[in-house]
Parts: structure tokens; C-alpha cells; sequence
């Protein structure tokens, strides 16, 4: 019984973390119909940033709030100069595009801090809570975890639905061209949204850096955890983002508890494939009207 | 004061706006006229900057807004209602409403003188804007474009698609929008008798060019002329 | 027209044509060069193989695999299991591994044809990074981390002349020419328009009475098997072992810059992806060496210039090399004098 519910809230730790990148994910995806294949590269290098940012200084605060902003304008040139010419053009060139700069960074982190994964410092303690006799599995870094992650959401919820730049941004999203005939710069709406999803990916690389370790290649299975969770509550729907990666989380827990960390990369294959074939909206798939 | 200059427009090697002239004084209405594939929507859109002109000027009070961006155009006080109403169907009614004005800040006109002119929308202000009917899209996507506080509009096809009480109800709003505004306003039309009921001049366009340029009461009374190009 | 030029419009007799030449060209060259250079043809032989299947895949029917790589591990390891565990002979067991990845290629087909480009590129990602992980699950079966490895193939006895690498080398080239046989007339052939209409326009397709499903389903489980091939190659004869660090995801984005870089959805793209992927390694050492770079700059390099160079032509020049090439042609044909007879429509 402890397993379970050690399984379970380590799932809810890790499908926070997944969360953050499905959002990050759907936040590209609504605004300009691209998947950032190279989102885990992105956090990977804001998330070596911050680790020299600690080291330098030793405050965790400092690191993550460099890696944050690291994100936001690692985000917002990507968008600008790289990704605005693909993004009338074909699927497959920002496909190849993203995997370009997934493979450009990955090869630069190499250059710099070199192939071997490094440790990363968690922000809180590393102990479990004590219940009782127990000690679960579950500790007060893994609250942090939780809560920043659904904070950040709710942040990010809170811009789209209440502020005039979420409106703009949502417009720009639903309608580029309507949204240009009402005064929208929808060109800079497409740049903050791929700076905040930035934002909302370094977060996770910061959170989930202590437990996966911070490497070139620590992040690729985050990447595709988030990109299935996204897939999963559906590409188009930013609650859905986080309530994926729930259940991801919750999903990937059991099998590596139940059948080992080996087939986890498999059974996220599997979900995957199972949701694309039934459901490919995704669970909480919205109708897609979507006008001039 | 809207003009067009001698306006030429391609897609490639088609030529859709083939050297218009035309010119919309304020407060008055210019109705564009003409069969499918004439051009009309092609002129519009070349206007508003969505399709870059190949040749002429398009002048707004004077200021050449030719190579503007559109979101420049747009800035100078000009407003296009496009084809098909462009609502965005998952933003309520309210948030519609409010994305037109984003740009004029506080210059914008206040959501309250909208629902005055459109009561049916402040009813349904909070609902998303997927669940109005067709005449309540035109009355929101007409709304929209006035709280910016627009000097002129372009209207593409607002009858479309909507029953003749309906069609009546929205001639006779871009009249009074003309009158107590002051705007200047470019109808285009395959409905051509209401639209030359309520507008000043008519414009007939084929295969891009203008063929007929006459005031709209004498374009309906002759026969021939509409007849030939305007189907009844 | 002479008999021969009308028996070459004929796409079979004109592909076997050419791979016959070009079988003995490259037989006569393997002979003559060094061990190293062998190894370089077979290493530009199994890449040609895998980025071939991959191109058309990806250039004639519009969809896109990143999990080729883990699709040349199925044939890899099948080829090598049934030499060292069933004591199969080497062109059977090469045969098997490209069969084996075109039954897996099957579900994979099928759910290529459902799925949009980005979903498409998720699901062979989660493909390519998942599969190795079968190699710990089942160490028995596969050898584990370490892999398995097995004895060079050798010369059958009317070639016992032959060198090790050259047999290796010769046996890697005739592989790449059942491929580009295959492939070539595929895409030259019905069903290689078929595939084109049903990319450029699906719905327009379907009503023309082509069975979309279908054609795409076929598109992917070839490409699938030139890819088990190809990996058949990599493990029997160049690497004469098979291990899940074979196989790793770079493979995988290796593979897609050379299918770009080379040109997406040209076969002759394919081989200057093929030299490019063999020869660009030794470049950036080169490079990296001139500059004194240190090991981790030496080891990156390669993947470095593989992103600036995919990113900068995706931006730029789309069409790659081959497309490079073939403006480059319809430029200096522009320049003829007038009064040549038109050639037909490439």
C-alpha cells in the first residue's frame, strides 16, 4: 500500500514537471501551429545557466530567477528570427527547423560543459515526510514542485484571460488575419507567446534538473513527456496541458514502479499512439472553427 | 476622404484590381458592385493592406497609406469588415467588442454606445461569439469595427447569407453610421438594389476594372445600365 | 528510335540498366581501394539505404519519420540474431532484417497515415528514444547494454580471393542498389504518382478512386525496410556487432539532415546525404583539430554543423544540394543555343 502511495505522489511531482512543458508546448502550438521539438533543448540550456548562475553565487533564487528570464528572451529571439519565416510555410520545414536548433543546441551545451551529466541542486529538502511511522517517498521540494508549477499555470491563465495582451494573444491565436485588420502587431503576439512558453519550460528544466540530472541529453525524455501529455489533454487546450501531465505523470509512475524505469519511455510510446488513434483531439479537445 | 489612384493588384500572373479609380467622400456611401470574381473583395483587401498593390496609391485624408503594414492602416482610421464577418468565434461577444478599440486605448468608443446601437449583443455580451446567428454576427463584426472610432469602412458583402428584413435592417444602419458619423464608407455588394438604396454613388466592377462610375439613383433608374451588369 | 533507346524508356529495364552498371563500377572499385576507404563505401552504403527509404517517405509522400534510426536497430539486431543464435547465412539474414522492419513498419504505416506532420514526428520520436530500451528489458534476447557481436562475413568460396573489406564493401553496395532498384522505380512508376497526388492533395486523391490509406501504409513499410537493411549492413558488416549505442537518437537527426541537406525526395539526394554523413565526421575532426579544439568540441562538432546547416537551409534553400543541382542545370539549359530538340519533362 505505501508503494501505491508513494508511486502516486511521486507522479503527481513529476506530472507537474510534465505540465509545465505540455504547457509550454501548447502555448507554441495554439499561437502558431508549430510543435517546438526543440523546447527541451531550450530549457536545457536556460537550466545549465542557472546551475552556473548557483554556482557562482549560491542562491538557488538567483538561478532560477536568471533561467526564467534566460527563457523569456531565449523564447522570444527564437521566434523572431527563426521561426517567423516558416511559420506561413509548410509543416515539415518548422518540423526540421526545431530539430535543427534541438541538434545546434545539444551540440553547443556539449561544447561548452561537455557530455557528462552533472548534478543540480533541488531547492528545498530532499527527505521525505514523515507520516506516522513512514517516511514517504514524497518531500518538501516535491511540494515546491507542485506549487510553483500550478502558481505558473495560473499565472499564465490569469494573463490570457484578463489582461488585453491575453486578448491580443488570443486573437492573434484564433485569427491572425481578423486580428491584423483590428490594429493587433500579430507578429509580436506570436513573439510573446513563444517567450512566455519559454518562460514556462525553463521552470520545469529547473524543477526536474536535481532528479533527472543536467546533461546535453538529460531532457529529451521530458521533451517527449510533455509533447504526449500536451497530445493527451490536447494540443489546443492549456488546461488540458496541465491535466495531462497529471495523469502522465501518474501513468508513468505505476509502470516504472510496477514494471521498471526500462519501459517507461515505451509506455509514454504507447499512450501516445493509443490517444492519437482514438481520441486525436486529445481529451479535452476544443471544435476547431476557426475563421479568416 | 478615401481614394484610390489607378490601384492594381496580382496574384501572380492574374491581374484581379485592374487600375481603379474611386474616390468616397465623408459621410457619403460608395456602393462596389459586380458579379463573382469581379474584384471587389480583391480591391478591398488591397486597401486594408492584407494584399500588397502592385501599382497606384490608396490615400486616406490625404496620407498615402499604400505600402503600410496593415496593422498601420489600421492605426490611421481605417476599419474592414471582411467577408464572411470575421467574428472570432471563440472570444464572447464582450471580448469581440473590446479587441476592436485595444489599439485607440482610451480614444475608443465606450462598449455602452455599441450595445445602444445593437441591443441584441449586450444581451448575449458574455456568450461565446460561436452561438450568435448570422445577423447578430454582422451587428457584432459592425460593432467592432466602430469602437475604434473609424474615418472610413470597408463592408464586404455584409448581406450575405441573411434574410431580406435583415438586409434592409443593415442598409439603413450603414446609412445612419454615414450620416451621424461622418464616415466614409466602401460598400461591396452582389446585392445590388439594397445597396444602391442607401448609398451615394455606385462603383460596377468587371474582371477588375470599372466600367460604370454613376451616381446610385441614376444607376437604378436605367434600365440598361442594370440590366447589363447589375441583374434586375 | 533504335531498339535500345525504346527499351530504355522503360523505367525496369532502364533502373536494372543502372544498377548493373553501377554494380560493377563499385565491384571494381572496392577492389582497388584501401581497407579504410571500403569501410567509408560500406559506411555511404547503409547510410544511402536508410536515407533513401526515408526521402521518398518523406519527399514523395509528405510525411516525416524521426525514428528511422530505431527502425534500422529491428533489422540490425534481427540480421545478427539469426547469424550468431540461428547460424544463418549472411544474405538471408539481411533479407530477414529488412523484412522484420517492414512488418514493424505496418501499425507504423498505418498510423502515419492518420496523423498530421507535427503528431507524426511526436510518435517517431517517442519511437526512437523508446525502442532502445527493449535491449535492458530483455537482456537475454538482446545482449544488453553490451549488444552482440559476431564474426565478419566472409567471402563464399568462388570469391575466396576477395578481402574481408572488400567482400564487406561489395556485399554493403549491392544492398544499396536492391535499394535504389526498388525505390527508383517506385517513385518512377504508378504508384509513385499516386503517392505525390495523395500528398499534394488528399481529398482530391481519394476521389479519384486512390486508396489514400493504403498508398501511404505501402510508402512507409518500404522506406521501413530499406531502413532494416541499411541497419542489417551497419551491424554485419561494419560494425560486426549490434548494441543499443548504435542506435542512439542523433541517428535518428542524422538521418533527416541528410535526407534535407541531400535534397527531400531525390534518390540522388540521398547520396550526397550518404557521402555527406560519412565524410562530415573526418571534416569537422579536421577543423576541430586545426583549431587545437578540445574533445568535447571535437566530439560535438559534427551534430553542431549538421543544426546550423539544417536551420540555415530549411531558412534559405529549402530543396537542398539536389535542388541546388537541378536549378543549376535548368540554368545552363536556359543558356543553350536555341534549335535543341526539348528533352522530356523531368
Amino acid at each position: 500500500m505505501t508503494k501505491f502511495i508513494d508511486l502516486t505522489l511521486s507522479g503527481i511531482s513529476n506530472g507537474a514537471v510534465y505540465a509545465a512543458v505540455a504547457l509550454a508546448l501548447v502555448l507554441i502550438w495554439r499561437a502558431t501551429r508549430i510543435v517546438n521539438f526543440a523546447q527541451g533543448a531550450m530549457l536545457m540550456i536556460t537550466t545549465f545557466i542557472a546551475s552556473a548562475v548557483i554556482n557562482r553565487t549560491g542562491s538557488y533564487v538567483a538561478g532560477l530567477l536568471v533561467a526564467l528570464a534566460c527563457g523569456l528572451i531565449i523564447g522570444a529571439l527564437v521566434e523572431r528570427l527563426l521561426v517567423r519565416p516558416v511559420e506561413n510555410a509548410s509543416p515539415l520545414n518548422a518540423v526540421i527547423l526545431t530539430l535543427g536548433l534541438y541538434t545546434v543546441l545539444v551540440a553547443i551545451a556539449g561544447m561548452i560543459w561537455g557530455n557528462t551529466p552533472r548534478s543540480f541542486p533541488a531547492a528545498f529538502s530532499l527527505r521525505g515526510y514523515r507520516v506516522g511511522h513512514t517516511t514517504l517517498l514524497f518531500t518538501p521540494n516535491d511540494t515546491f514542485i507542485v506549487l510553483t508549477v500550478i502558481a505558473t499555470a495560473a499565472v499564465l491563465a490569469l494573463i490570457f484571460r484578463a489582461t488585453s495582451l491575453g486578448l491580443r494573444m488570443r486573437a492573434a491565436a484564433f485569427a491572425p488575419e481578423v486580428a491584423r485588420l483590428l490594429g493587433v502587431r500579430v507578429g509580436r503576439m506570436f513573439t510573446v507567446g513563444w517567450a512566455l512558453a519559454a518562460v514556462a519550460g525553463a521552470l520545469a528544466g529547473v524543477l526536474i534538473a536535481p532528479s533527472s540530472f543536467l546533461g546535453p541529453n538529460s531532457f529529451d525524455p521530458l521533451l517527449i513527456s510533455g509533447f504526449v501529455a500536451a497530445v493527451l489533454g490536447g494540443l489546443d487546450s492549456p488546461p488540458g496541458a496541465v491535466i495531462g501531465g497529471l495523469i502522465l505523470g501518474l501513468a508513468l509512475s505505476y509502470v516504472s514502479g510496477y514494471e521498471g524505469t526500462a519501459l517507461v519511455p515505451l509506455a509514454a510510446l504507447a499512450i501516445l499512439v493509443i490517444v492519437l488513434m482514438i481520441r486525436p483531439g486529445g481529451l479535452f479537445s476544443v471544435s476547431q472553427e476557426r475563421r479568416v | 476622404m478615401l481614394e484610390v489612384k489607378q490601384l492594381c493588384t496580382d496574384y501572380g500572373p492574374v491581374r484581379a484590381v485592374d487600375e481603379v479609380s474611386l474616390a468616397v467622400p465623408e459621410g457619403s456611401v460608395l456602393a462596389v458592385l459586380g458579379a463573382n470574381g469581379a474584384g471587389k473583395t480583391s480591391l478591398l483587401r488591397t486597401i486594408s493592406g492584407l494584399v500588397p498593390a502592385s501599382a497606384g496609391q490608396i490615400l486616406l485624408d490625404g496620407q498615402d497609406i499604400t505600402r503600410l503594414s496593415v496593422e498601420a492602416i489600421v492605426r490611421h482610421g481605417l476599419a474592414h469588415v471582411p467577408e464572411g464577418r470575421g467574428v472570432i468565434p471563440e472570444l464572447t461577444v464582450e471580448e469581440n467588442l473590446r479587441l476592436g478599440g485595444l489599439w485607440r486605448g482610451r480614444d475608443a468608443a465606450p462598449l455602452d454606445e455599441i450595445y445602444e446601437l445593437f441591443p441584441r449583443l449586450r444581451e448575449r455580451s458574455r456568450q461565446p461569439a460561436s452561438r450568435l446567428s448570422g445577423g447578430e454576427r454582422q451587428m457584432l463584426s459592425i460593432g467592432r469595427a466602430l469602437v475604434a472610432r473609424p474615418r472610413a469602412l470597408l463592408l464586404d458583402e455584409p448581406s450575405l447569407g441573411l434574410a431580406p428584413l435583415l438586409v434592409a435592417q443593415i442598409m439603413g444602419l450603414v446609412r445612419r453610421l454615414a450620416d451621424t458619423l461622418g464616415l466614409a464608407v466602401l460598400l461591396v455588394e452582389q446585392n445590388a438594389r439594397s445597396a444602391l438604396s442607401v448609398a451615394n454613388r455606385g462603383v460596377v466592377l468587371n474582371l477588375g476594372r470599372v466600367v460604370v462610375e454613376e451616381e446610385a439613383a441614376r444607376l437604378t433608374a436605367d434600365e440598361g445600365l442594370r440590366h447589363a451588369y447589375l441583374g434586375f | 528510335m533504335t531498339l535500345a533507346a525504346r527499351l530504355l524508356r522503360v523505367t525496369l529495364v532502364r533502373s536494372l540498366a543502372l544498377v548493373i552498371a553501377a554494380g560493377v563500377i563499385l565491384y571494381l572499385v572496392t577492389g582497388s581501394l584501401s581497407d579504410y576507404r571500403n569501410t567509408q563505401i560500406a559506411s555511404g552504403a547503409y547510410y544511402f539505404a536508410a536515407l533513401a527509404g526515408l526521402t521518398v517517405l518523406a519527399g514523395q509522400s509528405g510525411r516525416i519519420s524521426i525514428g528511422h534510426g530505431a527502425l534500422m536497430a529491428v533489422g540490425a539486431y534481427t540480421a545478427v540474431l539469426l547469424i550468431t543464435k540461428e547460424g544463418w547465412s549472411l544474405a538471408p539474414a539481411l533479407a530477414a532484417g529488412a523484412a522484420a522492419t517492414a512488418v514493424v513498419g505496418v501499425p507504423m504505416g498505418v498510423a502515419a497515415t492518420r496523423l498530421q506532420g507535427p503528431y507524426l514526428a511526436g510518435a517517431t520520436l517517442a519511437f526512437a528514444v523508446g525502442l532502445p530500451a527493449l535491449a535492458d528489458k530483455f537482456p537475454g534476447l538482446f545482449g544488453g547494454e553490451n549488444g552482440l557481436t559476431m564474426n565478419p562475413p566472409t567471402p563464399p568460396s568462388w570469391e575466396s580471393s576477395l578481402s574481408l573489406y572488400h567482400w564487406g564493401a561489395w556485399v554493403a553496395c549491392l544492398c544499396a542498389l536492391v535499394v535504389l532498384f526498388v525505390l527508383y522505380n517506385l517513385v518512377h512508376s504508378g504508384a509513385g504518382r499516386s503517392l505525390r497526388a495523395v500528398r499534394d492533395d488528399e481529398i482530391a486523391a481519394s476521389l479519384c478512386g486512390l486508396r489514400v490509406g493504403q498508398t501511404q501504409t505501402r510508402a512507409f513499410v518500404i522506406s521501413a525496410a530499406a531502413a532494416g537493411l541499411g541497419g542489417g549492413v551497419l551491424a554485419t558488416v561494419v560494425l560486426n556487432s549490434v548494441a543499443p549505442g548504435a542506435f542512439p537518437f542523433s541517428l535518428s537527426l542524422d538521418l533527416l539532415a541528410g535526407v534535407v541537406i541531400g535534397g527531400l525526395g531525390s534518390l540522388v539526394g540521398a547520396i550526397w546525404g550518404a557521402a555527406l554523413l560519412v565524410l562530415l565526421p573526418n571534416w569537422t575532426n579536421d577543423l576541430a583539430n586545426a583549431f587545437s579544439g578540445s574533445t568535447n568540441v571535437k566530439s560535438n562538432l559534427p551534430l553542431a554543423v549538421y543544426g546550423v546547416v539544417l536551420i540555415v537551409l530549411i531558412l534559405i534553400w529549402p530543396t537542398g544540394i539536389q535542388g541546388g543541382v537541378r536549378a543549376l542545370w535548368r540554368w545552363l539549359r536556359g543558356r543553350l543555343p536555341q534549335g535543341r530538340t526539348p528533352s522530356r519533362a523531368a
